[in-house]
């Protein structure tokens, strides 16, 4: 408990298909740049965000609402990064799922 | 001869000697090591995983991994040997619980694979296959064997499967593999996904096809129409050489096509559209030049999972679709279960005549809560895009009308929640039972537009099952009763002044077009490897001679004449389709 720096966020996952693989794979590639340990929660599992396997088999679908924890130096900088590419990128894929949610 | 009959994913016609691939399902039988060695075992595990990462990073076919899709599968693959928890997970299996690094690996991973495999989500539940694949990969280094994949073979093949993984696909020399037949998969299956990025043609959901081949039997592989025929009698194996050879030489002209109009010679323009079942198939639509999507069967999202599918299921699906296509047409047939396709749940009652049975809109207006949640989805996509809705198996006003005030009760529903949804999204019927051709005048005045299902409309009006290969041969398009029908539809549609497509087989089939065309149809919808080919037929006539090709058609009284005569005047526009 130096300078490490503990940081938490909620995400959703909004692209149309889900945590599959290919989204998993960023995600794992995007966390590995950090320093930090990054550990993501769906209710009452957590698992490591830079574990593929784990990711992978979380399964989340479009709607889940995930929790990030990063915890080390750049803490802060790998869940903004991690962020942006669940909800803003959306994994390059649909933003459908986004739009209907301001629809209503 | 047999013909077996799957699901088409890859376009094209391969003919040769079958490939009979044994799934190499290693049984790993579960055994203990002696504590003394269980560092070198992990040792083992960890060469494995390392010779494994090696190999994919230095693949030999460099040519093939460098095309998208393969790469894509194989990073996975990749950040899984390269996983810590992975390795981890398996090495702890060998040094705690002093199991074999063989039997490690393959239960670690075969554990995942299932995880995959029961997932709801059909992305991630297809993805089994790669968990599988990477055991296989593991276990070749732990057990020593040599790469077993076929790029040693030295002639043309055709590959019969129960399914591939992803490194044997890759491991194919496309100098000869021909094309792809499995037992297993779907259109999103990895077999499908490198058939299409290969460029050669595949049917897979062929349930039995490995048991049927016996190794080096001719096999024709019809990518087309999702047909695999084993050991074909002489005429049936000419026709098909004809075809492939008329295929490669088409493909290539036909792409040509892609950005022109659907016009006759005359001027007279014709739109083409796509019949799909998978969201992901909008994108070929695109791609061979339809128009927009004539039909969007939607029942895939009833087969493909144990449970009911949600109204997000449903408006996925959809909203998928509509982003591709934009704001060009989309119409969604709503639930067309029954006869002979059946959902997972049981409610299905076997019945002895199911195609008279309960089945599609009629199953639809008993089971109203199901049918909302569909109404509902479409109705919420539909401010996105240009959506229409359509009722199949209407076979009378009573029931169109049932459907169409369920529509209006999900509208309000909508209203209530204060959800936008198209409120003047149109609302058309198939016409496929006899009882709606006869009375299409009346239906028309209470649809927005008239699809005709001609695969179910020949079906009962000739009274024949075509599945049934003891009268299969009666089943004709070109039966005068049919044609007769399809005047009187498209006579009372034009007095209605209301839009009407062709949506069943007939419209990609090239000798039917000319008639069709003739009889006043201008719209037509397809499967979309189809497209090009119908397009470069429109192209090729003027509908004067389709005028005149349909009057005579109209006064012949057997379908002998009318078949015979149609094929040669197809002929003689586009000799090179047959």
């Amino acid at each position: 408990m130096l300078a490490e720096t503990v940081n938490k966020i909620e995400v959703e996952i909004k692209n149309a298909n889900g945590l599959h693989m290919r989204p998993a794979m960023q995600f794992v590639d995007t966390a590995s740049k950090f320093s930090s340990s990054v550990k993501v929660g769906n209710g009452d599992i957590e698992v490591d965000g830079k574990s593929i396997m784990h990711m992978a088999m979380l399964a989340a679908a479009a709607g889940t609402k995930l929790t990030i924890t990063a915890e080390g130096a750049d803490a802060q900088k790998a869940l903004e990064a991690l962020k942006d590419l669940v909800e803003n990128k959306l994994f390059d894929e649909s933003a459908w799922q986004g739009k209907n949610e301001a629809d209503k | 001869m047999e013909i077996k009959k799957g699901i088409a994913v890859s376009p094209g016609i391969a003919i040769a000697r079958s490939l009979v691939i044994d799934s190499e399902d290693y049984r790993i039988p579960r055994r203990s090591i002696l504590p003394s060695v269980k560092v070198m075992e992990v040792k083992r595990v960890r060469d494995a995983f390392k010779k494994a990462v090696a190999e994919l990073e230095k693949p030999d076919s460099d040519e093939i991994i460098a095309e998208g899709n393969i790469k894509d599968i194989f990073a996975v693959h990749l950040r899984f040997l390269k996983d810590k928890n992975l390795r981890k997970k398996i090495t702890d299996l060998v040094y705690n619980d002093l199991l074999t690094a063989e039997y490690a690996v393959s239960t670690t991973l075969r554990d995942i694979a299932n995880h995959f495999a029961s997932v709801q989500n059909k992305y991630i539940s297809e993805r089994a296959t790669d968990i599988y694949d990477i055991e296989k990969r593991l276990l070749r280094h732990l057990l020593g064997k040599k790469r077993e994949d076929v790029g040693h073979i030295n002639r043309e093949v055709v590959v019969v499967a129960h399914e591939l993984s992803p490194t044997q696909t890759a491991g194919f020399d496309r100098k000869f593999i021909k094309g792809f037949a499995t037992d297993a998969g779907g259109r999103t299956s990895h077999t499908a996904i490198v058939a299409r990025s290969l460029g050669i043609p595949a049917v897979v959901g062929l349930e039995d096809v490995t048991r049927n081949v016996a190794p080096a039997a001719t096999v024709i592989i019809d990518g087309n129409r999702g047909v695999v025929i084993i050991e074909p009698d002489e005429p049936t194996l000419k026709e098909y050489q004809q075809h492939a050879i008329e295929f490669e030489r088409l493909e290539r002209e036909l792409d040509a096509l892609r950005d022109l109009d659907a016009v006759t010679r005359d001027g007279v323009k014709v739109e083409l559209y796509g019949n799909i079942e998978f969201p992901h198939e909008a994108e070929i639509v695109i791609d061979k030049g339809g128009q927009g999507i004539g039909l969007y069967r939607t029942e895939f999202l009833y087969l493909y999972s144990q449970t009911e599918p949600t109204e997000e299921d449903h408006y996925r699906a959809y909203s998928e679709v509509i982003r591709v296509f934009g704001n060009m047409p989309i119409v969604i047939r709503t639930m067309d279960l029954g006869a002979d396709k059946f959902t997972q749940s049981r409610r299905f009652v076997r019945e002895p005549n199911p195609f008279l049975g309960l089945r599609s809109i009629r199953f639809c207006l008993q089971n109203i809560v199901l049918f909302k949640t569909q109404l509902r989805a479409i109705l919420r996509a539909s401010v996105h895009g240009d959506v229409r809705i359509m009722f199949p198996l209407i076979s009378s006003l009573h029931e169109l009308r049932q459907a169409k005030m369920i529509l209006r009760d999900v509208m309000e529903d909508l209203d209530e929640d204060g959800i936008k949804y198209n409120s003047s999204v149109p609302v058309g019927i198939m016409v496929e039972t006899p009882s709606a051709a006869l009375t299409a005048s009346i239906l028309a005045g209470e649809s927005d537009f008239f699809s005709i299902g001609t695969n179910d409309l020949i079906q009962y009006t000739l009274a024949v099952d075509r599945g049934n290969e003891r009268v299969s041969t009666l089943y004709s398009g070109a039966d005068p009763a049919v044609v007769s029908l399809l005047r009187s539809i498209i006579h009372d549609a034009n007095k209605a002044k209301i839009n009407v497509s062709i949506c069943g087989e007939m419209a990609s089939e090239p000798e039917f077009i000319m008639l069709l065309l003739g009889l006043g149809f201008r719209t037509f919808s397809l499967a979309p490897p189809m497209i090009p080919e119908i397009k470069k037929l429109v192209r090729s006539v003027t509908v004067e001679s389709c005028n005149v090709i349909a009057r005579k058609v109209l006064m012949m009284n057997s379908e002998r004449e009318v078949i015979n005569y149609l094929r040669s005047a197809a002929m003689k526009v586009l000799p090179e389709v047959f």
